[in-house]
């Protein structure tokens, strides 16, 4: 009971809650991201996550190793610098040139003797004793490289000291380096191929960068640079200090005024291993599957993508807050953040913003959003609590474990956990107030020109063409979704081919490739980029040191705090040259002796910390090399040693190996710096090359794979330009090449009504004309003009009694109308005065008429006849929507007023009322007109039958079946009449093809029957708004009307049997068939499946933005087209929704189904043929030449595998043999 | 089953210790993720796409499950490797790929056999599982899983019992949190039990070794990672049969 009250409690107080966010939506958001930016604050303190080494530099002076124990006393000092380093590392950097430069050396000169003298300077260095310390006492003693390094076990140390220079590559043996025939070759046969070059053995061996070390053919400068680098265990200030002394009285260096002062100590920090990564993005990979399969659940809402982007924000965001405020709290994270942050993301989940955005959009559209959202978060407040509290008892849980990792995860969720409540409470519901909000809106918007362009005068056939249905950027896009494949037949070849299509998987695996790649480049490559950056950096460092004043003055001090050292009376500024040392004497002459080409050694502040050049992998790898690790610990590198050594050209010559002197310049092209230069090239070429050939690799792949577009997806072509050959994506090509529509022209205004009943067709235009047209051959039979007048002298041919002669003609004058078509000045042409063209048909004379005639068994008494009272026949000029405009018109160009309509007393056709509503059985047309009055015509001879005008109420819908027609009025009434025919003769002819079962046979009336047309029933009041939709099948009547309702009737007794409510929207769509399905469409975008026996709801699907605006059903599938300009094809058992088309903007809604797989569309001046089974294009026909501007806006199917539509002020006449085979 | 007898799931009886061969061959193992992954989804399109027969579907079910059981044995293979749980003989084991092939193999296997007989004894119960069927559930389950495996490679715990039991209760708490059926809880013991009598005999026999057995010869919480397995190829398996029947 408790319970109960709790949850009524909680139930309530996310109701209020729930109005609150969407009545407030910007305030809160505002508040929210305030919220969100201040937890988040404190995250500015922690260290960036990088692996790029951290730098600190001490003085020489006092530097003293740092204790262990107090971390906190200097605030400068950073937390890594406790405890000695790994080691200290002392450069040496040697500078030497052979000067002066003598034009009879050769290149190999430059570096040969300099390179020479490494010996000599290794063997002062590792004989250098300070009392009684030797280097070998205080050096970084190294055992063995690792096993996977046994190549470089000539070159690399191993077993004493860690101690490398370019002697290393001759075992640091003078003998061997005098007997190497090639020096560079030596050098280089280590280098490893390709684009490897984080730290080349040449790098750690040199300890410059290769370009600095001269160490090429090519060296301008011909001063050759490197450096012993020697890796000292423990500090000894003073043995260290003696040994720059000696070298640099050994080896002065004049005009050297590198700073000594101050060493550097280098952090490292933990390098991502790969065996680390996989399992950390395999993580990551999971986790947005995750996510991905999460926000694909969320549906029904404006924007998916913003909901799911809002979501995802909530997860991330309530993650930071809870590290925030832990760390605002005194806590400070120690386990890895990326590590650990996808579990947090799995542990709080998606899972409670999901169920809002359900709940939510699962409430009724009708609501106001505020309530929506209040009643949506309501309903699930019991659940989302349970969840909470459930997983907050498991994580503190958790936390009693006392493992300290666990227990800071458990308190990271935990604050998670509530962040993440509070951002569901607050964010994510006011983003989903304001897209539901939108959607309503954008609904609204969408509605509200659809009624306001739809005026009363006119409700017949709903058509809400005014409202310009929102454009869509790619035509034809087609969503095929799995279901749809249910009842496929395809070779498994052309089932592949689809899949690659379907996803895209050619794309998407280059994109995955390139990404790889692109990823192995920058991995595996920082030479380039990073180092680049490094020497940018590394090149502004010491301008920024150099301003520092402190530092300045300590160099002299230098030799005065080593006062011990023997050697330091010579200090290094101004040495005095010493006798041993031969070649200083060159030093004098160098610049004059020969002045062009003299190598010059200068020493500059680049060369103080010329390690930065190198790449920062330098020293782990060195260390790496030893299996000594540097990641987390520290190396501190020492003031480096200038030496500088001048050799005579002399020495240089002695060194010479025989062989040098073969390396004549021109042969030997490759230098180091160009071989570099040239693999790189050669890396570039190949991979260019590479590419292009993928690329066109693909390209033939794609050529042969996909000879065609893949069904449209992505090409954005409209319809298919006339003289294409029509095929579709799999290389099927109907067999026929074109299509050629039959063009039934003689209307002169847009055609407004068409109806068909297999044999033949009726037509009626805004100018109140009907024309019956033979459905087979596309002869025009009859014309029931516009007015009553009997066409007199204007054309003779009109007055011929024979039918031969009418006839002939009519095909003497066939070319006329042809022509006239042209002309801008058409509507001259008539008025009041009798319109001649209408009866030319182009494809009149290519057929004998009397073999056209008696097949279609035509009463040719009929015909003589109607050339009578073909005049005499009520004419209407229909216009509904602007009738002032053209009763303006016709008055104008009413030039013959001597010719005052006549109005035979027999044919007293109500012309000035418009046809609204059509039906055509048998040879009896029937016409409602807006005036409330129903007629019918025979639609052979052209004269009216019968009338009826006990209805004042427009007519909107009209439906003719067997002998009953039911009418449909405007004020929503619907009336029922019973048409009687009375035969003096007793004969009853039955029309129609037997085989047919859709439809009934229609009686042929002869023209001697009296026709009466009795109102039986009349129901008053059938709906309380306008009947929109009128369809008769099976016995049945069904109506739609504004009033949201769907109501059958049963057509015998006009009894109403059911009144379907489901729909919140008019109905704007009804399909009835002979097998009792009944489908209906709404405003609402909602398509409803019913059954017509029980009158119950068989399925309700949401299917469209906007008006469905026409219905069509097959055996197996409903089709429906939507003002949104989608053609949705659905499941007609389950109302699963199978794919979707979308179309052109603004073409027409006509559907039609010729077959179980042929679907049918009227478009912009054309018509296309899809099929069904896989939403393809198959053909599109373009009607006339002037292929924009007009839409097809009906399409008649016929029986024949023909399809009639409307196109202007033409019919079009299309028949599809050829397909039909195909599929049948 | 002897298949299903060569069940080590978690990888947890993974080979070699790290050398400098490494590097490359992770570049292939991350690649043949990718690539398995690629393939996993094109599989799952696949099952959208066609309508056959039943067999050609539990064969296909049977391909994506030893798939993902070879993507994660190798995944999860790292995890320990990188704390040295389990060691390999060098000379036996030289790198990773070349001799352990076999580890793959045996849980891709043992993947397609616990995970169709999850959906198969479902069947047979007469009580399908309904409960959070969803693939975003099934992400979720697959993420803690991996997470269970991370705990039990990187955290450091006081002692083996108490590393034990936290895992033993993570487990239970993703087959409740997931699964709820007493059948997947039976067919999760069963795996457990038996995946942990191979890993013993493979030990006593010397194939391999764990760096510290405290349960006879291998580590004490290797059941209850056998157990999160079996629960999460379960999960997996059931979700792959669950599509295929409302094809």
């Amino acid at each position: 009971m408790p319970l109960k009250r709790l949850r009524q409690n909680i139930s309530a107080a996310f109701y209020r809650h729930g109005l609150l966010c969407a009545s407030y939506p910007v305030p809160i958001i505002l508040f929210t991201s305030a919220s969100i930016l201040t937890c988040c604050y404190p995250l500015l303190k922690l260290p960036l996550p990088g692996t790029g080494p951290v730098e600190f530099t001490t003085g020489v002076r006092d530097y003293s190793i740092p204790s262990h124990e107090s971390p906190g006393d200097l605030s400068e000092r950073p937390d890594w610098y406790q405890g000695p380093p790994v080691a200290y590392i002392q450069q040496v950097l040697v500078k030497a040139a052979v000067s002066p430069w003598d034009n009879s050396l050769v290149p190999v000169d430059v570096f040969r003797s300099p390179l020479g003298r490494v010996f000599s300077v290794l063997e002062e260095i590792r004989n250098h004793v300070y009392t009684d310390r030797s280097l070998e006492a205080l050096c970084l003693q190294v055992t063995d490289l690792l096993p996977g390094l046994r190549r470089m076990q000539a070159v690399l140390p191993e077993h004493g000291c860690l101690l490398v220079s370019p002697g290393n590559y001759w075992q640091n043996r003078r003998d061997l380096f005098d007997a190497d025939p090639d020096l560079l070759k030596t050098v280089h046969q280590h280098e490893p191929k390709g684009l490897h070059t984080s730290a080349t053995l040449k790098d750690l061996l040199f300890g410059v960068p290769g370009k600095q070390t001269g160490v090429s053919l090519y060296n301008k400068k011909r001063v050759v640079t490197y450096t012993i680098t020697i890796a000292l265990s423990s500090y000894d200030a003073r043995f260290v200090a003696s040994l720059r002394a000696r070298l640099k009285q050994l080896h002065p260096s004049a005009n050297c005024t590198l700073r000594e002062d101050h060493m550097v100590h280098v952090h490292f920090k933990e390098e991502i291993g790969i065996a680390e990564l996989i399992p950390l993005v395999t993580t990551y990979i999971i986790l947005f599957a995750y996510i991905y399969f999460s926000t694909r659940k969320i549906d029904m809402v404006k924007s998916k993508w913003g909901l799911a982007l809002a979501a995802v924000v909530t997860v991330l965001s309530s993650l930071l807050m809870s590290v925030g405020l832990c760390t605002l709290f005194g806590l400070t994270p120690t386990l890895n953040g990326g590590e650990i942050f996808p579990y947090l993301v799995v542990v709080i989940g998606l899972e409670n913003v999901l169920v809002l955005t359900k709940s939510v959009v699962s409430t009724p559209v009708d609501l106001e959003v505020k309530l929506r959202i209040a009643q949506g978060l309501s309903n699930e407040s019991w659940s989302i609590m349970k969840n909470m509290a459930t997983e907050l008892c498991i994580i503190l849980i958790g936390y009693f474990t006392f493992v300290p990792a666990i227990q800071e995860f458990c308190l990271f969720a935990v604050v998670g956990l509530v962040s993440d409540f509070f951002l569901q409470m607050f964010f994510f519901t006011t983003v989903l107030s304001i897209d539901i909000r939108r959607m309503e809106l954008a609904d609204l918007n969408r509605r509200l020109p659809a009624e306001a362009g739809m005026p009363p005068p006119k409700p017949g056939p709903l058509r809400p063409r005014e409202t310009p249905p929102p454009p869509r950027p790619s035509p034809h896009t087609i969503t095929l979704q799995a279901p749809a494949f249910r009842n496929l037949r395809l070779p498994k070849r052309l089932r592949v081919v689809y899949f690659l299509a379907r996803t895209r998987l050619a794309q998407r695996i280059i994109m995955v490739g390139t990404v790889i790649w692109i990823g192995i480049l920058v991995y595996t490559d920082p030479a380039g980029l990073r180092t680049l950056l490094a020497a940018q950096v590394s090149e502004q460092s010491p301008l920024g040191e150099a301003g520092l004043p402190p530092h300045l003055g300590v160099a002299p001090v230098f030799p005065g705090r080593d006062p011990t050292s023997t050697l330091s009376v010579l200090p290094a500024p101004e040495p005095t040259p010493l006798p041993e040392n031969q070649s200083q004497g060159h030093r004098a002459a160098r610049p004059e002796v020969v002045p062009v080409s003299s190598p010059q050694i200068t020493w500059g502040p680049e060369d103080e910390e010329l390690w930065r050049r190198l790449s920062f992998r330098h020293w782990p790898a060195l260390f790496s090399y030893y299996n000594i690790t540097l990641a987390k610990r520290y190396i501190s590198i020492l003031p480096v040693i200038p030496v500088t050594l001048h050799l005579s050209p002399q020495e240089a010559i002695d060194t010479r190996h025989p062989q040098d002197t073969h390396h004549a310049p021109p042969p030997s092209i490759k230098t180091s710096d160009l071989q570099a230069d040239l693999t790189l090239y050669k890396v570039a070429a190949l991979g260019l090359f590479a590419g292009v050939v993928l690329v066109l690799l693909l390209f033939c792949l794609y050529r042969v794979l996909c000879p065609r577009n893949y069904g449209q997806n992505g090409v954005p072509h409209g319809r298919r330009r006339r003289g294409d050959l029509p095929c579709d994506e799999y290389g099927y090509s109907p067999p026929i090449s074109e299509i050629s529509p039959l063009l039934l022209r003689g209307h002169s205004m847009d055609i407004e009504c068409l109806a068909s009943d297999g044999m033949l067709l009726a037509s009626c235009c805004l100018a109140r004309q009907i024309r019956v047209w033979d459905a087979q051959t596309g002869d025009c039979l009859t014309v029931i003009p516009n007015n009553g007048l009997r066409r007199s002298s204007s054309s003779g041919c009109w007055e011929h009694r024979d039918g031969w002669d009418h006839i002939g003609a009519c095909e003497a004058e066939n070319i006329f109308p042809i022509r006239r078509r042209t002309t801008p000045a058409r509507p001259a042409l008539f008025g009041d005065q009798p319109d001649l063209t209408p009866l030319i048909d182009t494809n009149f004379g290519s057929l004998p008429p009397s073999q056209t005639l008696s097949s279609s068994g035509f009463d040719f008494g009929g015909l003589v006849e109607k050339a009578y009272q073909e005049h005499e026949t009520s004419p209407t000029l229909a216009f509904p929507p602007s009738p002032p405009a053209s009763q303006q018109r016709r008055r104008s160009l009413g030039d013959q007023p001597v010719l005052p309509p006549e109005l035979p007393p027999q044919n007293n056709g109500d012309w000035d009322s418009s046809v609204w509503a059509m039906e055509l059985r048998g040879n009896l047309i029937a016409t409602g007109r807006s005036s409330g009055k129903l007629e019918l015509w025979d639609a052979v001879e052209g004269s009216l039958r019968c009338s009826n005008e006990d209805g004042v109420s427009g007519i909107t819908a009209l439906a003719f079946l067997n002998n009953r027609i039911v009418a449909a009025r405007l004020n929503g009434s619907l009336d029922f009449f019973t048409v009687e025919i009375t035969k003096p003769l007793g004969l009853l002819q039955y029309r129609g093809p037997p085989g047919r079962g859709s439809l009934p046979p229609s009686p042929c009336y002869s023209s001697e029957d009296v026709i009466s047309c009795q109102l039986t029933r009349s129901v008053q009041c059938a709906h309380q708004k306008q009947i929109t939709v009128l369809k008769a099948a099976a016995g049945r009547v069904v109506t739609g009307s504004q009033d949201h309702t769907v109501r059958v009737y049963r057509l015998e007794d006009s009894c109403c049997l059911f009144t379907l409510q489901g729909h919140s929207g008019g109905i704007t769509a009804i399909y009835i068939d002979q097998t009792m399905v009944l489908a209906s469409g709404g405003q609402d975008g909602t398509i409803c499946v019913w059954d017509v026996l029980t009158g119950s709801r068989v399925s309700h699907v949401y299917g469209h933005r906007g008006d469905v605006t026409s219905l069509v059903c097959t055996t197996s599938c409903i089709i429906s087209s939507g003002l949104d300009d989608l053609i949705c094809i659905w499941d007609r058992s389950t109302g699963i929704k199978l794919y979707s088309i979308q179309q052109e903007v603004g073409c027409g809604a006509s559907l039609g189904v010729i077959s179980e797989s042929l679907l049918v569309t009227g478009g912009q001046g054309c018509v296309s043929f899809w099929d069904l089974n896989y939403g393809d294009l198959l053909q599109t026909v373009y009607l006339g030449q002037s292929s924009e501007g007009q839409s097809v806006r009906q399409l008649l199917v016929l029986d024949n595998a023909a399809i009639v539509c409307d196109f202007g002020n033409e019919l079009s006449l299309v028949y599809v043999p050829s397909v039909l085979e195909k599929l049948d | 089953m002897p298949r299903l007898e060569e069940h080590c799931w978690s990888c947890s009886c993974s080979p070699s210790v790290k050398t400098q061969e490494l590097s490359s061959a992770s570049w292939i193992v991350c690649k043949t993720g990718e690539m398995m992954s690629i393939i996993t989804s094109v599989l799952r399109h696949a099952y959208g796409s066609m309508h056959s027969l039943q067999s050609a579907n539990l064969m296909r079910r049977g391909l994506v499950l030893f798939i993902v059981g070879v993507v994660l044995a190798l995944v999860l293979n790292l995890l320990q490797i990188q704390r040295n749980v389990t060691l390999f003989p060098e000379e036996v084991l030289d790198t990773l790929f070349s001799s352990a092939w076999w580890i793959p193999l045996c849980c891709g296997t043992a993947a397609a056999v616990v995970g169709l007989l999850y959906p198969c004894l479902d069947h047979h119960l007469g009580e399908p599982h309904k409960f959070k069927r969803e693939w975003a559930s099934v992400m979720r389950c697959i993420a803690v899983f991996v997470g269970i495996n991370h705990a039990s490679a990187k955290l450091d715990f006081a002692n083996n019992v108490q590393l034990s039991l936290t895992l033993a209760a993570l487990s239970l708490g993703l087959w409740w949190t997931f699964d709820r059926s007493r059948s997947g809880f039976g067919l999760g013991l069963t795996t457990a039990f038996l995946a942990t009598l191979i890993a013993q005999l493979l030990v006593y026999n010397g194939i391999y070794q764990y760096t510290s057995p405290d349960f006879l010869y291998v580590r004490s919480w290797l059941p209850c990672i056998f157990f999160s397995g079996g629960v999460t190829v379960g999960n997996i398996g059931r979700q792959l049969a669950m599509k295929c029947v409302e094809k």
